[in-house]
């Protein structure tokens, strides 16, 4: 067990360094990208007195590395700072910048929520099926129904995400009405609108992660068949189905858990497709919009959001593999 | 194309009055109730209640459209009218105007409205560190003051006879005085309708507010939702499986598809919108009346409107005075596609041929690129050799508007002459796009502020605009359509306004379930 806390704080520690150098490379990244706040906001009226002044008003004049000391240095102690769509609007309207409300951290908590939902939504969904479609598909392999579910899966999968979602929308919402197209969720929405509304990106996010964890959990298994103990359990002569789920699966739950972890993380992170398609409210959006004014205190923001997904997942992952494998479990 | 006609659309509002007024039955009766639920492109997560910062579709049509109101109205007709002012005249010169305010209404707060309210809402814009785009329409008041609890006189500057029009701008709502923080905070004005939940760029829902002063004339839906949908296929979608009732800005590739949907009208109305390649007047060649005329003549304007807004517009004639305003001098001699005049002018200007460099990219509007070459291809005819350069659209307004030499761009238009002209073609102005400096132009623009009398004003707007089209620097190949959809459980007046998309923004007060 000391082992397992062991790891786990030298990876926490391994991913702060890794979310610094994210930080880093957003920066730099933005400022990169023709064209700053300043500019992007003010669009016809960029005239330069206009343009001059806003990036006074936010610091924009400054060179890039004391601005990004600076963001840093509110960063670590936990204050993100404040959009420059807030301060620029607070500016504009001769106000103090809110401290509450224009905060970055205000501004994507419910956006952050949303997209929380979602993802959790789509995996009690997806994950599941994907199991248990890859575990039957092990036992009947070569079979009609292993092909049919290959191939389905597979086609999902190549497909673009918005074009799913069109094909959902055409067949779940215009030709047959039975979900609606608009996935408009708000604050203060009983949980099962908000279930109903969530279902059909829900469904799309569904068909992009069935194909991956289901060929996993497929191809980890039908590995271990070929094992000694397996052939052993068969010439006991227990059933094929519980020879795959007692004998075969637990020990190809590592990589099975490594690709679900993978795919949660494409969830929190990589939906904003499917955000835009369906007017789903959630971060991904935000961060788009973030990226066209650059507004860079958000989107530095959002990138973290999105490592910490990946370095927390991929952490848990490690952990549940080890503790699924007693051989990792208790090393010698 | 049809071209809807300001006065087309005078005559058509005036019969509906005199039916109105005869007692005989309208086409429709308005009726009560029903929730509308609305799906607006231009919605951001930076949105507030504060109008000064209102520039896109959604805040426009949610601020004045329904929560705010406004001193004045352009009415769906185009006639100016009272909303919050129920009368107002003018000194002689222009430059006084004495506002009558409409007693017993109050603001969602409860606050009775008065004198007050409108001296400190319009002193919004002119204050320290604000930056309100309505700032230039508020400088120009000198002083302010309250007659009475209901009446308040305005001084200006110099004499402007449209000064009551430019108090409808959708920036200049009124706001209760003492609380203008709250009423940003919370959404509170005096319009037919309050808000019940304000989620900036994700959605609004707002209820009528009862016994409101509009009461019987406006207002017939109890409650509205506003849902942001930027993305356009989403929001067609979304009327399309009937998620809600309306949706702004129609993408014209898919406008055949809802055509044929039964459940679904399209709502199209030629405003004020125009779409312009403005050349810098003061740079050679640009500087050459001859070749301004000759490159006027070797663009085919039916063409542009067929192909790049697909049909969705209207012809202009290098005049940024559109159908939706009121001197717009429709009777001015076209400058058709004419390529053998366009080399004629260029021989009088003693050049053989032409070679220019247009800038554009589709930053300045949809379609931008492929307009300038279609451009390129109508001007070869004239021996015009017209090289397109692609711009990026990141920084197109800092970089390419205003510095190359010749450019696209685009403008939403102005509700009155004066704006319009005094924003964009007055000698010295930042947006003087066209470097244009004329000086009998300049001097009728200074006449005709001031002017009371309609027929001579008319006439000093006519001949600016023929100036314009002759001599002006800017090439306004068309007006683009405000085109909108509505399913076709809701119904209207019959005339829909054309100063801004949604029937002038202001849908919310004057539709209702059929």
């Amino acid at each position: 067990m000391a082992s397992i806390l062991r790891i786990i704080a030298q990876r926490l520690a391994l991913g702060i360094v890794t979310l610094f150098v994210v930080s880093i490379v957003i920066f730099a990244a933005v400022n990169l990208l023709p064209g700053d706040f300043a500019q992007l906001i003010l669009g016809q009226g960029a005239t330069p007195e206009a343009v001059e002044a806003i990036r006074q008003d936010l610091g924009l004049d400054q060179p890039p590395i004391t601005r990004y000391f600076q963001w840093l240095a509110g960063a670590v102690q936990g204050d993100l700072g404040n959009s420059f769509a807030q301060a620029n609007f607070a500016s504009f309207a001769g106000t103090d910048v809110g401290t509450g409300q224009g905060s970055v951290a205000a501004q994507i908590a419910p956006r952050f929520e949303n997209t929380m939902f979602l993802a959790g939504v789509t995996a009690v969904i997806a994950v599941p099926i994907s199991i248990t479609l890859g575990v039957l598909a092990a036992l009947y392999r070569n079979s009609a129904f292993d092909r049919t579910a290959n191939i389905l899966t597979l086609s999902s999968i190549s497909s673009p995400e918005f074009f799913l979602a069109y094909i959902l929308i055409l067949f779940l919402a215009v030709l047959n009405p039975i979900l609606p197209s608009l996935s408009n969720i708000y604050d203060g929405m009983e949980l099962s609108d908000r279930f109903i509304k969530t279902l059909l990106p829900a469904l799309t996010l569904t068909l992009v992660v069935t194909a991956h964890m289901m060929r996993m959990t497929r191809a980890a298994i039908i590995n271990l068949l070929a094992s000694p103990y397996i052939e052993m359990a068969r010439l006991k002569g227990i059933s094929p189905m519980r020879v795959i789920v007692k004998h075969a699966l637990p020990n190809a739950l590592a990589p099975i858990i490594n690709v679900i972890a993978l795919n949660l993380a494409y969830l929190i992170t990589g939906v904003v497709v499917v955000e835009v398609v369906f007017v789903y409210p959630g971060i991904g959006q935000l961060f788009v919009d973030s990226v066209k004014i650059r507004d860079i205190p958000v989107v530095q923001a959002c990138c973290l959001i999105f490592a910490a997904a990946y370095i927390l997942l991929n952490l848990t992952a490690d952990i549940l593999s080890i503790i699924s494998n007693p051989r990792l479990r208790h090393p010698k | 194309m049809k071209n809807i006609s300001r006065r087309g659309l005078l005559k058509t509002g005036a019969a509906a009055g005199v039916l109105a007024a005869t007692g005989m039955p309208a086409v429709a009766m308005p009726k009560k109730g029903g929730t509308l639920r609305l799906g607006l492109a231009g919605a951001n997560s930076s949105d507030s209640w504060d109008s000064r910062t209102h520039s896109d579709s959604y805040m426009i049509m949610c601020g004045h459209g329904a929560v705010f109101d406004t001193m004045t109205q352009v009415a769906a007709n185009g006639e100016l009218v009272g909303e919050l002012a129920e009368s107002w005249e003018a000194t002689s010169d222009a430059k006084t105007w004495t506002f009558n305010l409409r007693k017993g209404v109050t603001f969602h707060n409860g606050k009775a409205f008065g004198a007050d309210d409108v001296i400190e809402s319009l002193n919004m814009h002119v204050a320290e560190g604000a930056k309100s785009a309505a700032k230039p329409i508020v400088s120009a008041i000198t002083e302010m003051k309250k007659m009475g609890e209901h009446q308040v006189q305005m001084t200006l500057k110099a004499g402007n006879a449209d000064f009551p029009f430019l108090l409808s701008d959708y920036h200049i709502c009124i706001f209760p005085a003492g609380q203008v923080e709250e009423a940003i905070a919370q959404g509170i004005g005096t319009g037919m309708y309050k808000v019940e939940s304000f989620d900036p760029g994700v959605r609004t829902l707002l209820s009528r507010v009862e016994g409101h002063y509009k009461d019987g004339k406006e207002g017939w839906f109890d409650q509205i939702e506003v849902i942001a949908i930027n993305d356009s296929s989403a929001r067609m979608n979304a009327l399309m499986t009937g998620q809600v009732d309306a949706v702004n800005r129609v993408d014209f590739k898919t406008e055949p598809l809802m055509k044929a949907n039964p459940m679904i009208n399209i709502f199209e109305v030629t405003g004020n919108q125009h779409f312009t390649f403005p050349m810098l007047t003061n740079v050679a060649p640009y500087d050459n009346v001859k070749v301004r005329q000759a490159l006027k003549h070797a663009v085919n304007r039916q063409e542009m409107v067929d192909k790049i807004l697909l049909g969705h517009g209207a012809v202009a004639n290098d005049i940024p005075i559109g159908p939706a305003n009121q001197y717009f001098a429709s009777d001015l001699p076209l400058n058709e596609y004419d390529p053998e005049k366009a080399k004629f002018l260029l021989k009088e200007a003693g050049m053989d041929g032409l070679s220019v460099d247009l800038s554009a990219s589709d930053a300045a509007f949809p379609g931008a690129v492929d307009a300038a070459q279609l451009y390129q291809a109508s001007a070869k005819a004239a021996g015009i050799n017209l090289n397109v350069v692609q711009e990026p659209a990141d920084g197109y307004w800092s970089n390419v508007w205003l510095k190359k030499p010749w450019c696209a761009c685009y403008w939403s238009g102005r509700a009155t002459e004066d704006w319009m002209f005094s924003t964009a073609y007055e000698m010295g102005v930042p947006w003087n796009d066209s470097h244009w400096e004329n000086a009998r132009f300049q001097e009728l623009l200074l006449t005709a502020r001031a002017e009371l009398d309609t027929e001579k004003r008319r006439g000093q707007y006519h001949e600016m605009q023929a100036i314009m089209s002759t001599e002006g620097g800017t090439v306004i190949p068309m007006y683009a359509n405000y085109v909108d959809a509505h399913s076709t459980k809701l119904t209207n007046s019959g005339t829909i306004g054309n100063v801004f998309q949604m029937d002038s923004s202001r849908l919310m007060e004057r539709w209702w379930f059929s």
